[in-house]
């Protein structure tokens, strides 16, 4: 990928993890790792986000709030799942309250593993994430014609 | 007379990384009521005694939270250790003191910025969080891993720090102390920060010790208590006196936490002067058998750790208390005539630990 087409917009939620990955994606945004140099900005609102970074392999209770808030996020819209319990449970996959990872709920496009994921690799995730976004939104035209 | 009117609180807002639901019953802007509801983290950890064996339990307890994660670990060990009889070399004792006043600068580091953020000081947060770093640096140099060590085991430590790396301990606390000082002056004196902190969500003496408050929460309102005093680890053998604040507010617990920073600080200085050569770990034979209650005093405040064994290489039940479960009671009562907009405030300055709490 040579450039950047959008400044994304971010939405973090966390699918019953143990919250390692929740800090460090929010890591990435502090000036080590500095993810807004590529414009991408962490919001609250599904309303406005684009990617949709998402920790924790998901319990009964939380399924309906991830189903909820992307289908609250407008399309084109990218998953990335953050850590190797959203990618498939992980340590916890064997709990009575662990449906598995988060593509049991809704649809993911990209997997970063890691217990805790480091920032490097959220932070590629989520550039891997912006070449989806790119081809979804090139779909989208696709279709409009 | 005014109407009442419901506004839910998360699971999902901006202010928390972790989701907690609160319905908040407002009469205008203030709140009357706030009722907690949880279980969106709820994963069953303390089930899965059952499929992992004691030893490889550990690595499941330092996941029941990323940010405790040391603690957890050193507390589940210690349970067991007492329950088999284990003597801690004294090495080890004195690594698990490090690493664990370690995560706790690191821990009050991240919620001065989460504290920061959630009054819109953006800088401050960005500040707090560029410091905090500089620990999640060291502790990838000594243990490899920035959120998850997993260097605590039965019997002992996993690794051990050669002379470089408790050199680079030194330093880097050094220097952090000298960064910490216009990040305290700021909390403390700056007057944007005091208009949102002083006098808001006062818990007296009385309400803190009824309502059974932990850790900072406690110390904030004056009651002197603060677990590492019981000398578990190396505790016993390094100078800890509970920093204490009087006035009860956010403005005191925030003052707590930063003072502190300070005192682990010098509690890693005094463990690395004193810390004695020798093994890092003791011999495991056999299985557990009997059970034991364990406490230690988490960032949070304190823990409870209960571990039930039968001889068998699975325990039969283990047990967690965490701070955070402790400091919901007064969370609602200090939510209680509060206004609306500091809300967000208040339900930060008890340190919430979600995951903690659900497990």
């Amino acid at each position: 990928m040579n450039k950047v087409s959008k400044s994304p917009w971010l939405l973090h939620y966390d699918a019953s993890s143990c919250n390692g990955c929740d800090i460090e994606v929010l890591d990435c945004l502090t000036p080590k790792y500095d993810i807004e140099r590529f414009g991408i900005i962490n919001t609250g609102d599904p309303f406005q986000a684009d990617i949709l970074l998402i920790t924790g392999g998901v319990n009964s209770q939380t399924a309906p709030v991830v189903k909820q808030i992307y289908s609250q996020m407008a399309e084109p819209k990218v998953v990335v799942a953050v850590g190797i319990c959203a990618c498939t449970g992980g340590v916890f996959k064997e709990c009575y309250n662990i449906k598995g990872g988060i593509d049991t709920v809704i649809p993911v496009d990209v997997y970063v593993p890691g217990c805790a994921a480091r920032p490097e690799s959220i932070i590629d995730g989520v550039v891997r994430a912006l070449q989806v976004l790119d081809d979804k939104q090139a779909a989208l035209k696709n279709k409009e014609r | 007379m005014s109407t009442r009117s419901i506004v839910p609180f998360g699971p999902q807002h901006p202010v928390l990384p972790e989701p907690v639901h609160l319905d908040l019953v407002l009469e205008d802007e203030m709140v009357v009521d706030a009722v907690p509801s949880i279980g969106y983290i709820h994963r069953g950890l303390e089930k899965l005694v059952d499929k992992r064996d004691f030893k490889q339990y550990v690595y499941i307890a330092e996941r029941v939270c990323g940010i405790c994660s040391c603690g957890h670990g050193l507390g589940y060990c210690q349970a067991v250790e007492q329950v088999m009889g284990i003597e801690v070399p004294d090495r080890a004792r004195y690594l698990r003191t490090i690493w664990m006043e370690m995560s706790r600068v690191h821990s009050h580091l991240l919620w001065l910025g989460l504290l920061a953020d959630a009054m819109g000081f953006e800088s401050l947060f960005m500040e707090s969080w560029r410091l905090r770093e500089k620990i999640l640096d060291l502790f990838d140099e000594t243990t490899g891993g920035r959120i998850i060590h997993s260097v605590n085991q039965v019997g002992g430590v996993q690794k051990d720090m050669d002379q470089g790396m408790l050199d680079d301990i030194l330093r880097v606390t050094r220097d952090l102390e000298k960064d910490m000082k216009p990040v305290i002056d700021t909390f403390l004196q700056d007057y944007t920060v005091q208009s949102r902190l002083k006098g808001v969500g006062v818990l007296s003496k009385e309400d803190a010790i009824g309502l059974g408050a932990v850790g900072p929460m406690l110390r904030a309102s004056g009651v002197s208590y603060d677990a590492r005093l019981l000398g578990y680890a190396a505790y016993g053998e390094l100078s800890v006196e509970p920093v204490l604040s009087t006035e009860g507010d956010s403005y005191g617990r925030c003052a707590v936490r930063l003072q502190e920073i300070l005192q682990s600080f010098a509690l890693i200085r005094e463990a690395i002067g004193k810390i004695p050569a020798g093994p890092v770990s003791a011999p495991v034979k056999g299985n557990p058998d009997g059970e034991y209650f364990f406490r230690i005093e988490q960032p949070r405040g304190e823990a409870i750790y209960y571990v039930k064994c039968n001889g068998t290489k699975n325990l039969e039940r283990f047990r967690l208390r965490t701070p955070t479960t402790s400091n919901i009671p007064p969370m609602v009562q200090l939510l209680k005539g509060s206004q609306l907009a500091d809300v967000p405030l208040l339900i930060l300055t008890i340190d919430p630990c979600v995951s903690c709490t659900e497990r």
